[in-house]
């Protein structure tokens, strides 16, 4: 059994985080923040824990900067919906997922100005067709930081310094690189930062946050939901500050502390030693994938301009069929279509069929890699 | 902790703050307890930091450094 599908959501997950879990479950399960015995506040402290241990890994310099919710997708609607108005111009690539063109497309109907900047047909994104798009009422750019389709790295920090020079905000979906490739907001020069929990944090699905630079102005940040927060309640207004202001409702505690033990666990390996195994493995992926005659492999073809996501199609077989086959006469789980981004497969030249999708995780091995070449070679070699 | 008349509170906004407040006076080597916010003092629902009164400006200081916003502090 081969597990390739670590894009979607990553498995398994390391070592401590379900424990941690269970911790939760077993000996804490109070509410964290909403009430003020031992319990509510050990509750309280590890959730505390996740949003240090987010900050630590991003280099963020004040963990209550950092907004916990449960997804990317939840905090990329913050930042897109809560920020932008109407009037504004926004601009991005044609490498995202839906979780940024649709809230982009939801908001352009509603009158902000949206800019699509074209990338090659590698993936790649140059950033002067960022600046030469930059309009007087431009106000942010958004960009997702590593492609879920192919993995190529958009030059975010470029893109960073072009934003500080115009006096516009960045933000960054990091769903795909946050945990495996090095993420520096103040070196980034990254405003936003949209992360997930449960790909390559090692955390489980539920999780993930907004950091929240020094430069965002949070009285125009509109918070998506209201509600309680277990402080200032004696007041009928929302609270007015970071993180409460945005974090309603009673979190996902249990999912937090197996973040916290992911992330953890990420920067006890580290992400440089994390990012040397994927390479090495996904560029023996695409060499190898790139000698069978009728496989074509998409995206850069180089492991160090992009994450350990491999997309390719097999002449003769749909993807669909591909991903059938593998998972029943291999026992290899994979993902195959559009991947939720009909806009990065149109840039790719891969849309409408799609492609059959390899992700690989830090705990892929050379023998899974191996193994999965030998399977697409024989469907290969059967479709002749 | 000794005798309670001793004592200050510390009042952050909410159980956030008040952790990290634990956390940045921990780390300057001042001890502290999150305890309820007295209701005399506040209607919030949450805790808050209490210092020995003797560390009170030690604190006050040390949560300044990390620009922690404190919504006030209160001899108990």
């Amino acid at each position: 059994m081969i597990y390739f599908d670590n894009a979607a959501t990553s498995w398994p997950k390391p070592p401590g985080v379900a424990e941690a879990m269970m911790h939760f479950m077993e000996a804490v399960g109070a509410n964290p923040g909403r009430a003020a015995h031992h319990r509510a506040v050990e509750a309280g402290r590890i959730v505390y824990d996740a949003r240090e241990a987010a900050a630590k890994l991003f280099n963020a310099p004040d963990p209550l900067r950092v907004v916990l919710g449960s997804n990317v997708t939840e905090s990329l609607n913050l930042a897109l919906c809560g920020y932008l108005r109407p009037g504004d111009h926004v601009i991005t690539s044609s490498m995202e997922h839906n979780s940024v063109m649709r809230p982009l497309r939801a908001l352009e109907r509603a009158g902000v100005e949206l800019t699509v900047v074209q990338c090659s047909p590698e993936g790649f994104l140059d950033p002067a067709d960022v600046e030469a798009s930059v309009q007087p009422n431009t106000v942010m750019v958004a960009l997702n930081h590593g492609s879920n389709v192919v993995g190529t790295l958009l030059p975010v920090a470029d893109v960073g310094r072009i934003c500080r020079e115009r006096g516009l905000l960045l933000l960054v979906d990091a769903a795909q690189t946050g945990g495996t490739y090095p993420i520096d907001v103040q070196v980034d020069l990254i405003d936003l930062l949209a992360f997930t929990g449960h790909k390559s944090l090692g955390g489980p699905m539920g999780t993930g946050g907004l950091i929240v630079g020094q430069r965002v102005d949070v009285t125009r940040l509109e918070p998506l939901k209201r509600g309680g927060t277990g402080s200032n309640s004696e007041h009928e207004q929302q609270p007015d500050f970071l993180p409460d202001m945005y974090e309603s409702g009673t979190p996902n505690a249990v999912g937090l502390a197996g973040l916290n033990a992911g992330v953890r666990w990420v920067m006890k390996r580290g992400v440089d030693e994390i990012r040397a195994h994927e390479v090495a493995l996904t560029q023996r992926l695409i060499n190898r994938l790139r000698e069978i005659p009728s496989v074509t492999v998409y995206g850069g073809l180089d492991a160090e301009l992009q994450t350990a996501v491999v997309s390719f199609n097999v002449a003769g077989i749909e993807p669909s069929e591909v991903g059938l086959r593998l998972d029943e006469e291999y026992g290899i789980m994979c993902r195959v279509g559009l991947h939720c981004a009909p806009a990065a497969h149109k840039t790719l030249g891969t849309f409408p069929v799609g492609a059959v999708r390899f992700g690989l995780s830090v705990f892929s091995t050379q023998a899974e890699v191996n193994e999965a070449l030998d399977a697409v070679r024989e469907l290969a070699q059967e479709a002749q | 902790m000794t005798d309670r008349e001793e004592q200050a509170v510390i009042l952050v906004q909410g159980t956030n703050h008040a952790i990290r407040a634990e956390k940045l006076l921990q780390r300057a080597g001042i001890s502290c307890k999150l305890i309820p916010v007295p209701r005399h003092l506040s209607s919030d629902c949450g805790v808050c930091v209490r210092v020995e009164r003797a560390d009170r400006e030690a604190a006050s200081q040390a949560l300044e450094e990390a620009r922690l916003a404190v919504e006030g502090i209160y001899e108990v």
